[in-house]
């Protein structure tokens, strides 16, 4: 770099040229974009039939499904109570053997624990396609090939969760130091040993984590997945609603809140602990 | 006999850097060599090349005797189990029991995986792991987790983790270089102590020519890839040493003051 560029510099009449003007002319793609984008809200909008008639009209059924929905029916309590105890069975087992098969997936899934970088791209997309096709699909997949039911709903949240929990271990599992892994190596440890004694127990808070989060969505998943017969309080809650019940549908609603955010606060409570 | 031979080795990285260019020396059994060089002198690429955590891209390495470049991982093992390695950053695993850390160092030697660990070990490791820590003063400390201690403590316990290995040959990286003066020469002590009174062959990474003239008996200097001295300490000109060593600073010295100079002048 030469030094007497810099002392020469030119007088503040000569500076137009060089200073950034306020405003920049769009690029042609963001006028497409752009483009593109008002068309999809404006014939999305017109599509949805939006009309003061039918908001005002919702308003009104909303009044009386509050009004028919208050107080709560409390009669089949016990029933409604046992059948969100099997929701939160479901979501457990599933999440657990989720978690449990996420773990070696996501060890083939990480590039520094693959054994080739073939299988990584596999087991990637097959997790990728697991997380893309939502749990509702996947549970319509499951009620043909097993029937209806709990086995259904928990065959979901496996699949479901190693779409979650495989990408996130094999992401924790890429960023951890190597160091670790190499003074284990250097003992002369096998493939097995350096990873069930550095790579895991570095991760294991993460995978903890990660897996409580894993009880959360899949508590919230095991709700719905009842409304295509993957068992559940999901049935329940449809079959009420279809049949008009709503002081009924609304006493499930409320326990859902509640078995909810019961599992929401123990595991923020375990996640503090571990982490 | 000789226990690490390095047989005109060259690295050139996929982007064109030269690492090192034709280095050769070799460590009798019982020798205690002390690598010196500054960053990018080579030093770590020739330290992972003798530990196989990289290829060089011509020449041989033998340890005692046997070739290790190009050697499939499994094929390693047994000669990986013979070196006890000392690293810059300790590389304990943070998260485990000081003991647990000490017992993975016997990963080498078990049968099945398990056998290392804390609940399942044999009795005979365990007390074996105990023998180590005490080798090292930490016995006290064996229940506490690994991050919980400082950071000479920690190479302690890395130190001990190695002992576990019943080594032949120590490699250690920059033992010291993240510890403060005090803690490093303390845990230098130690391990040279601890090398002398088992006979092991020690090549020891360092960038310090005050602690490195203190400690080794041989002194191998590397610059740019090249061994620019290979020198038992006492044959050492006094003169010779500071000259090189003073070059190398005034090297870096002008390069600082070229960055102020433009600095100053307002160009950055």
């Amino acid at each position: 770099m030469n030094s007497e560029l810099a002392v020469k510099e030119r007088k503040a009449s000569s500076w137009d040229k060089d200073m950034p003007s306020r405003w920049k002319r769009p690029s042609l793609v963001t006028w497409i974009l752009s483009i593109v984008f008002i068309s999809f809200m404006i014939s999305g909008l017109h599509n949805a039939n939006v009309s003061v008639d039918r908001l005002f009209g919702g308003m009104i059924n909303m009044g009386n499904f509050v009004g028919n929905a208050f107080p709560p029916d409390t009669s089949r309590i016990d029933f409604i109570f046992r059948s969100i105890i099997l929701t939160f069975e479901m979501a457990l087992v599933g999440t657990f053997f989720g978690v449990l098969l996420s773990l070696p997936i996501a060890l083939l899934a990480s590039s520094n624990t693959t054994p080739h970088p073939a299988i990584k791209h596999a087991t990637r997309s097959i997790v990728s396609m697991m997380r893309t096709i939502p749990d509702l699909i996947w549970a319509l997949i499951f009620v043909i090939s097993v029937g209806l039911g709990p086995l259904a709903g928990i065959l979901t949240i496996i699949v479901d969760t190693i779409g979650f929990c495989a990408r996130f271990f094999s992401e924790r599992i890429e960023e951890i130091d190597k160091g670790p892994a190499q003074a284990l190596e250097s003992t002369g440890a096998s493939r097995f040993g350096i990873i069930s004694g550095s790579i895991i127990p570095i991760g294991f808070p993460s995978f903890v984590g990660t897996s409580l989060f894993a009880v959360e969505k899949a508590i919230r998943s095991a709700v719905i997945l009842g409304l295509v017969g993957a068992g559940g309080i999901g049935v329940e809650l449809s079959t009420a609603m279809s049949l008009r019940r709503f002081d009924e549908a609304l006493m499930i609603i409320i326990l859902i809140l509640v078995v909810v955010l019961v599992v929401e606060q123990i595991s923020s409570q375990i996640r503090k602990k571990v982490i | 006999m000789k226990a690490v031979e390095i047989d005109t080795i060259s690295k050139v990285y996929p982007d064109g850097t030269k690492a090192l260019n034709n280095v050769s020396f070799s460590v009798e059994k019982g020798e205690a060599v002390v690598l010196l060089g500054h960053n990018g002198s080579g030093k770590s690429t020739l330290f992972r090349s003798i530990t196989s955590f990289e290829q060089p891209t011509s020449g041989e390495i033998r340890i005692d005797g046997i070739t290790i470049t190009g050697l499939k991982k499994r094929k390693l093992r047994p000669i990986r189990k013979k070196i006890g390695m000392v690293f810059q950053h300790f590389n304990l695993i943070n998260n485990l029991s000081v003991f647990q850390n000490v017992l993975f160092g016997a990963l080498g030697q078990t049968k099945f995986t398990f056998q290392t660990y804390s609940p399942f070990a044999s009795k005979e490791l365990r007390m074996k792991a105990m023998e180590c820590l005490s080798r090292v003063g930490l016995t006290h400390l064996a229940k506490r987790r690994a991050d919980q201690l400082s950071g000479g403590q920690q190479q302690r316990v890395a130190i001990a983790r190695m002992l576990m290995q019943d080594p032949e040959i120590v490699l250690a990286d920059e033992p010291i270089a993240s510890l403060d003066p005090k803690a490093g020469r303390e845990v230098m002590d130690l391990l040279w102590e601890i090398v002398r009174e088992r006979g092991l062959t020690v090549v020891c990474i360092l960038h310090q020519m005050d602690i490195a003239k203190e400690y080794g008996n041989r002194i191998v200097a590397l610059k740019s890839g090249n061994v620019v001295l290979d020198s038992t300490i006492h044959a050492l000109n006094d003169k010779f040493i500071k000259e090189l060593y003073e070059k190398e600073v005034n090297e870096e010295g002008d390069e600082e003051s070229i960055k102020v100079d433009v600095k100053k002048v307002g160009v950055l």
